[in-house]
């Protein structure tokens, strides 16, 4: 119980930074298309904030279902980065346990569970820090989500309040921190340079080539840069 | 709630959770492939930066706007600089919003 408590507290901030993208998820769901059940219930199975945004601005670019279901599993896929380096801590831990812990799994929660895991302590007991973290990421969206739903429908013109900018900010906050090594500069600029020149493509397709262009050169030149590991 | 809706959250809870179970399902029996593991790491990046510099280039996805009145152009540069500097999100969401909205107060309407 100690231990699920630390996790929650530990959470904190993350909770304050993913405050206004549930707001903001909420608010512009109506403009975009979705009704209130729809980003409530969005929000409450999917729970990942930068793919319901996405779908969010596709669905109010006419974008059809299987368009923003595949978008979905390519913005979703650093999850997969996520689990990799939790799965030794959870792998003896029963389904019943890890199944949860997976569908609670986010950027934050994993940011803040995995300096916990690092910790030296034997203490059995750190999946519940980890359920903690998740409880109180979780809670956290599905309140804000519901406010904003009701900011939405109560203050009119609220998406023109700037809101359709807050995608691009949260997004170049987060890259940005990331350029720090010249294959992943290189990617982020293969990346920009084949949205630009497909985005003429049907169905958002540029997205796809562009990201698919981005992974493979930043690999190429990582794998260039370490010449001595691949004998 | 209209089907297609349903169809969308359906299929988005359909990918997601598979993305991050599969590891934890599977225990201890498997290993992440290097390369694979190596290409996820450029995901995010890649992902994200295709979706917005297109956005800020073309707001309104047809025409260039590359001057300095483009308000998406100017939000998301300060963004940029103040995660660079200070590499806190929240900060720099909010120098983007602010400027976007300044700049859109002073060049549009």
């Amino acid at each position: 119980m100690a231990e699920f408590l630390r996790g929650a507290r530990d959470t904190v901030p993350m909770l304050v930074g993913a405050a206004p993208f549930g707001l903001i998820f909420g608010t512009l769901a109506g403009p975009a298309g979705l009704s209130h059940m729809g980003a409530a219930l969005m929000s409450l199975v999917v729970f990942a904030g930068s793919s319901q945004f996405i779908a969010l601005t596709l669905l109010a670019g006419g974008a059809g279902t299987a368009l923003i279901v595949l978008t979905t599993l390519v913005v979703n896929l650093r999850h997969a980065l996520y689990s990799a380096n939790l799965q030794p801590h959870v792998a003896r831990l029963p389904q019943l346990w890890r199944a949860p812990l997976a569908f609670w799994l986010t950027d934050e929660t994993f940011a803040v569970v995995q300096r916990r895991y690092a910790e030296s302590d034997l203490s059995p007991f750190k999946h519940w820090y980890y359920l903690g973290s998740c409880l109180a990421m979780y809670t956290n969206w599905q309140l804000w989500t519901v406010t904003g739903i009701f900011l939405g429908q109560a203050v009119a013109g609220i998406g023109r309040l700037g809101l359709e900018f807050a995608m691009v900010a949260t997004f170049v906050a987060i890259v940005v921190p990331l350029l720090r090594t010249r294959p992943m500069v290189a990617s982020a600029l293969t990346s920009a340079g084949a949205a630009l020149l497909a985005r003429g493509l049907p169905y958002k397709l540029g997205l796809m080539v562009a990201a698919l262009a981005g992974v493979v050169v930043g690999v190429w030149l990582e794998e260039q840069g370490r010449p001595d590991e691949t004998a | 709630m209209k089907p297609h809706e349903i169809a969308i959250i359906a299929g988005m809870t359909a990918v997601t959770f598979p993305i991050r179970y599969l590891l934890f399902a599977l225990g201890e029996h498997v290993d992440f492939p290097p390369l694979l593991r190596r290409a996820l790491g450029f995901v995010p990046v890649a992902v994200l930066t295709a979706i917005t510099v297109p956005l800020v280039l073309l707001p309104d996805g047809q025409h260039w706007r590359l001057d300095w009145r483009n308000a998406y152009l100017a939000g998301a540069l300060a963004a940029g600089v103040v995660a660079w500097r200070w590499r806190g999100l929240l900060a720099s969401i909010g120098a983007g919003l602010v400027t976007y909205l300044v700049w859109r107060a002073m060049f549009m309407g």
